[in-house]
């Protein structure tokens, strides 16, 4: 009997390692905002959908830039007509309801309605509308995104500023907090970070970068004096994973991690550091070779996770 | 160690030239500068965007260069969204709301939009029975904010002021100005609520009803009934069609969610907003229509039979330009 649970230890702690590991790999190959977006050509485009940080901060954006708006057109009103004047007040008021309606309703319509399918608080933080299915954004989805707004956020402000205060009731105060909430929370709690409006219009906000074509770190010269030639053991040493770490330590360019590293890898290699030898350069020498080694893996259809897949 | 010369880096100097070239033309289509784009441009713009595609898929089978995929990715799905995006100008999207998708979405809505205009119906109904038989009723039906002044404790005379002497309101415009943007917020509620099954848009066209019901009651109950009808209408007719347009969209959504039928319940929702909100875009189109009626003819038209009139005319506008078919003008336009 011990005999035989032994034996079915083993697997258990086998299959242990490798849920560590799928776990490991989910971790750092496919980030939980990434979404499978194929194009008719059939190429996997693999968009990255906004966090809510962005989504939020560009709101805020577009709402300084409407309350702004609505100042200074207050403020031009009343250098031409006058501050103290009683009986143009009407016009003012009817100015001020007319022009916030307008710009609540239509701001983010017609600059989400055109070809940047963003307002300019989305451009500036790199984020953009568009549909959920991969097809054309039309105009009635973000007519229908964007009415939600009214909902979401318009309203329940509204009751909250103004209506909670006349209406005595404390309760009716409540409700208006628990909608509130409701709504801001929402898209906290669903996979794609959809809010109601999303829903309706059949929209998601996705990243929109637009990373620079940074140069090749394989291309770069190495000085003549110092020679580095890696056994194939020492390749073995990482896989793509640490790889890619490298490719960013190296980029970032910062000495103190630079030489933290590679006296890293240096241990790890159990590497002599020569005499003329610079860490950016062994870095460098190091990333090259370990590239070439398991970009020449891939083409023999093997993918190195990283230093744990063997 | 660039001596040998990685098979990734030699791909990717091949093709750096291409890539380069998409993504300035992109960035001169998204700057807004369409013109500027040279024929030439234009006609490379296609294959550019499939060569990109494809340099994606080799360099994500091939290259281990973070940067390169990251910048193909980018620049493939720029190219994609410019591609297969809005194709169309926003004139021609206008244009083909008013010729086409306004029509066609009331059409389809047209048992929905029933359904509201019923629940106002009988709701009005009811509620100028109550009010005729007790005008208490008015308090209960009317909420405070909305009656102002005419309630039933106002003189005939009074009441009789209201309807046709614009000049003794002076906060008037400002007021018409608080009405449409509060009809449209009204409308817009109950479009959005409508995804709660229906319920909060079934109650916003009740009491819209109601509050019809009991205002014409009050003042038929002083014998002011066909002249309050009248300073109604003008503006009314397209007032209330267009909050039962938008209580049609409501139901469109909540139904859709209620029994989605062969479709995913989010997918359903979501193709019913889409519709809905067509419809919703024209409401607001109305609803501006019937604030200039109600700011501007209201005050100069006071006879009674010219105000049906024309209220009466524009209610027949509505119906012919929502109702009639299309079809023929359809085939038109394809052949």
């Amino acid at each position: 009997m011990v005999r035989l649970s032994l034996r079915t230890a083993q697997p258990i702690k086998h299959r242990i390692k490798v849920m560590s590991q799928t776990a490991r790999n989910i971790h750092h190959k496919e980030p939980a905002l990434t979404r499978a977006l194929v194009t008719p050509e059939g190429v996997d485009l693999r968009i990255q959908l906004a966090d809510m940080g962005a989504r939020f901060g560009a709101f805020f954006i577009d709402l300084a830039i409407i309350t702004a708006v609505i100042v200074g057109v207050m403020f031009i009103y009343s250098i031409t007509f006058g501050l103290s004047s009683q009986g143009d007040s009407e016009i003012g008021t009817v100015l001020l309801t007319m022009l916030w309606f307008f710009l609540r309703s239509f701001y983010f319509i017609a600059f989400e309605i055109s070809r940047h399918a963003a307002t300019p608080g989305k451009r500036l933080l790199k984020i953009r509308v568009t549909s959920r299915d991969g097809g054309r954004l039309t105009a009635p989805a973000v007519f229908s995104r964007n009415a939600m707004r009214e909902l979401e956020f318009f309203l329940p402000l509204q009751f909250l500023l103004f209506g909670g205060l006349t209406q005595e009731s404390g309760w009716l105060y409540l409700a208006g907090t628990i909608w509130f909430c409701v709504f801001l929370f929402f898209p906290l709690f669903n996979r794609d970070n959809l809010r109601a409006g999303d829903i309706v219009g059949g929209t998601w906000v996705i990243r929109a970068p637009r990373p620079i074509l940074a140069k090749d770190l394989s291309d770069k010269v190495l000085p003549d004096n110092v020679e580095f030639d890696f056994t194939p053991q020492q390749l073995k040493a990482y896989g793509i994973h640490e790889l890619h770490v490298l490719e960013d330590v190296i980029r970032n360019n910062d000495l103190a991690t630079i030489v933290a590293v590679a006296d890293r890898i240096r241990a790890k290699l159990a590497w002599e550091k020569g005499p003329n030898e610079k860490s950016r350069d062994f870095l460098s020498a190091y990333y090259s070779g370990l590239r070439k080694m398991l970009e020449t893996q891939m083409v023999f259809g093997k993918r190195r996770k990283d230093k744990f897949d063997v | 160690m660039s001596e040998a010369g990685l098979k990734s880096s030699r791909f990717r100097k091949e093709r750096e030239k291409s890539w380069r070239q998409l993504e300035r033309i992109i960035k001169k289509i998204e700057s807004g500068s369409t013109r500027s784009i040279s024929d030439e441009d234009m006609i490379a713009l296609p294959g550019l965007y499939r060569s990109a595609l494809s340099s994606l898929s080799v360099a994500r089978a091939t290259s281990l260069d973070q940067s390169v995929v990251q910048y193909l990715e980018s620049l493939s799905t720029r190219a994609y969204f410019i591609l297969y995006g809005t194709r169309t100008s926003l004139a021609k999207r206008i244009g083909g709301f008013f010729v086409r998708d306004w029509p066609n979405a009331a059409q389809a809505l047209w048992k929905e939009t029933t359904a509201s205009f019923i629940v106002i119906a009988i709701f009005a109904v009811i509620s100028y029975i109550l009010v005729m038989n007790n005008i208490d009723w008015f308090y209960s039906l009317m909420p405070g904010a909305m009656g102002e002044m005419r309630n039933p404790s106002a003189s005939t005379e009074y009441l009789r002021e209201t309807l046709f002497d614009g000049s003794s309101d002076d906060g008037l415009s400002s007021f018409s100005a608080f009405l449409m943007s509060h009809n449209s917020k009204v409308a817009i509620m109950a479009f959005a609520l409508g995804f709660a099954f229906c319920l909060p848009t079934a109650y916003f066209m009740a009491f819209t009803g109601c509050m019809l019901g009991s205002f014409v009651a009050l003042f038929a109950d002083r014998g002011l009934g066909i002249e309050a009808a009248g300073w109604l209408s003008i503006h009314g007719t397209t007032e209330i069609f267009a909050i039962i347009l938008a209580g049609a969209a409501g139901f469109h959504i909540g139904l859709s969610i209620a029994f989605p039928k062969d479709k995913p319940r989010l997918e359903s929702a979501s193709s019913a907003g889409r519709q809905g909100a067509v419809l919703m875009a024209g409401v607001v189109v109305m609803l501006i229509v019937a604030g200039l009626l109600e700011g501007f003819a209201r005050q100069l038209v006071k006879s009674t039979s010219l105000r049906f009139t024309i209220g009466g005319g524009m209610l027949f506008l509505w119906c012919v330009y929502l109702y009639v078919p299309r079809n023929r003008l359809n085939i038109g336009s394809k052949s």
